[in-house]
């Protein structure tokens, strides 16, 4: 099949799905290609999806998009092996008419986002697998190799949309693999529970959600990451740690989400509940640094392929959906005025993404990966264990004068951490939130 | 204080999940070797599918069907050489349902 398309979208996740549908709706010949039996089947995430985000592409999505609950209640949690504190923020302004946040199941939102790409007009090829980029004499990327017969399509851009661990753009030395310090591997399931029983035990009514994300000693020393989110019926579970991590010390995924399901804070949420899936993702974390070039001759990589995820916001969906509009509206510049998909033109892509949120809140975090995956046992692990110390002997009242506890609290965490690296631990968060 | 841990066998977590399985054409191949480099031997604990086990000559093989394709061995072991890793052919390998 000997077939010209403007542009070539491969992967029809959120950065592909944003992509192929703007393209499209701008009258593009668009083709898009999925190694899955659907889009979806192969898509793992938490999962919460920012409104604005979606807004940006499909204004109306509220009216048949399939959301599971709007978010009205945020609970951050530092655990040790027994405990658990919080900060909880809840607000009826999240109640609103167009909600800011909503969780979703992948497999079904992302069924829903290919159904509006291909009625915006574009050719979506599902169960086939993108195996190669095909360069001209001058390393142009003109097109892409599949793994059906004869199966080489040719585009004048192609948008690598292929997720954190896609093929073609590694392969191609577009971008180098992502390395285990920049990634980190995230288990989940899925817990069925009836509607009414999710809202009783998180104090929500009708399509309210509620999130749960925590640290602490559930991740085993490692940096690492455990999430609750509340579906309509059912709840995501899961705990994400650096694979570097992982390697080193040889912890079982499987194993450390068993843990946490069975720790006292989060046993009783899940209680009695039918798990109907185990999925793992990897989720890149390597921020700003790890960003690798973003266009060339012929071809631009958005989302999840770009490391385009905000690990200190959780936020991941939301610059893929952004990274893959705005690819696709650069590209439709360059087209409109008739130029050629050179590197040169394609510039305009980074340029553009450089103005928007994806990049400067990248910016402005570029220092957290480093700090919090160094010695990450005493952020992951020292301090929860100080901080529940803390707030026990703040709490529990036990005929010791309150001038001892306190003292008892800062000796504490001299003894686990020293002055200086208190202050030091201090001193590197600050400069590195700025 | 310790917590007792309810062991879910891999095995069991996986059976709730859907695939289809490319019979005969593994996507994941581990180079023969004497003796496990020591990101290979991690993946016999680290890969969440558990799909990499020691043998009893202390080799470590792989049985991808239940792959859930996160990548975590390509991360750690492609770039040594260790395994050949591709995606499944189109259509094939692990179908979410939920995801």
């Amino acid at each position: 099949m000997i077939e010209q398309f403007d542009a070539i979208v491969v992967g029809a996740g959120m950065s592909g799905n944003a992509a192929a549908y703007t393209l499209a709706s701008k009258g593009l010949k668009v083709l898009q290609l999925e190694r899955g039996e659907y889009p979806g089947s192969k898509n793992v995430q938490g999962a919460i999806m920012y409104a604005n985000m979606l807004e940006k592409i499909i204004p109306d999505f509220r009216d048949d998009a399939p959301l599971e609950r709007h978010l009205v209640e945020q609970r951050l949690w530092v655990m040790d092996d027994t405990s658990h504190t919080g900060i909880h923020y809840r607000s009826d302004d999240f109640n609103e008419a167009k909600p800011n946040r909503y969780t979703i199941i992948r497999a079904q939102f992302d069924k829903w986002f290919s159904r509006k790409v291909r009625e915006a007009g574009a050719t979506v090829l599902c169960e086939t697998t993108a195996t190669e980029l095909v360069r001209d004499g001058n390393g142009k990327v003109i097109g892409v190799r599949t793994d059906r017969a004869g199966g080489v399509v040719f585009a004048n851009v192609v948008v690598l949309a292929e997720g954190v661990s896609g093929l073609l753009g590694t392969r191609a030395g577009l971008r180098e693999m992502p390395k285990p310090e920049t990634v980190a591997l995230a288990v989940k399931e899925m817990h069925f529970l009836p509607e009414e029983v999710i809202g009783q035990r998180f104090g929500v009514k009708g399509d309210e959600g509620c999130v749960i994300e925590a640290v602490g000693t559930i991740s085993r020393s490692m940096a690492g990451l455990g999430f609750l989110y509340t579906n309509k019926e059912s709840i995501s579970l899961g705990i994400g740690c650096l694979v570097s991590d992982f390697a080193a010390t040889m912890e079982s995924p499987s194993a450390l989400l068993d843990a946490m399901k069975n720790h006292p804070s989060i046993r009783p949420l899940i209680a009695g509940s039918e798990v109907k899936e185990y999925a793992a993702h990897l989720i890149p974390e390597g921020g700003y640094r790890a960003i690798p070039q973003l266009f060339g001759d012929g071809w631009v990589i958005v989302g999840d392929a770009a490391q385009l995820n905000n690990a200190i916001h959780r936020e991941g969906s939301n610059l893929a959906m952004t990274s893959g509009r705005v690819a696709a509206e650069a590209i439709v510049k360059v087209k409109s005025r008739n130029g050629p998909m050179t590197k040169a033109n394609l510039a305009l892509y980074k340029t553009m993404l450089d103005d928007s949120f994806v990049i400067k809140d990248l910016k402005k975090y570029k220092d957290m990966p480093a700090l919090l995956h160094t010695n990450s046992s005493n952020f992951f692990d020292s301090y929860p264990r100080l901080m529940s110390h803390a707030a026990q002997n703040f709490m529990r009242v036990d005929g010791t004068p309150k001038i001892e506890k306190e003292k008892n609290t800062t000796a504490a965490f001299i003894n686990a951490r020293s002055r200086w690296g208190l202050v030091s631990d201090a001193v590197r968060l600050a400069l590195a939130w700025r | 204080m310790t917590i007792a841990v309810t062991k879910v066998r891999v095995e069991d977590k996986l059976y709730q999940n859907r695939y289809l399985v490319d019979s005969g054409r593994p996507h994941i191949i581990v180079r023969p070797h004497d003796k496990p480099s020591a990101n290979l031997l991690a993946l016999t604990y680290v890969c969440p599918a558990k799909c990499y086990e020691l043998n009893d000559k202390g080799q470590v093989e792989i049985t991808a069907d239940g792959c859930m394709e996160c990548g975590t061995c390509r991360i750690l072991c492609e770039k040594g050489g260790d395994i050949e890793w591709n995606y499944p052919r189109g259509g094939f390998g692990v179908l979410f349902k939920f995801g």
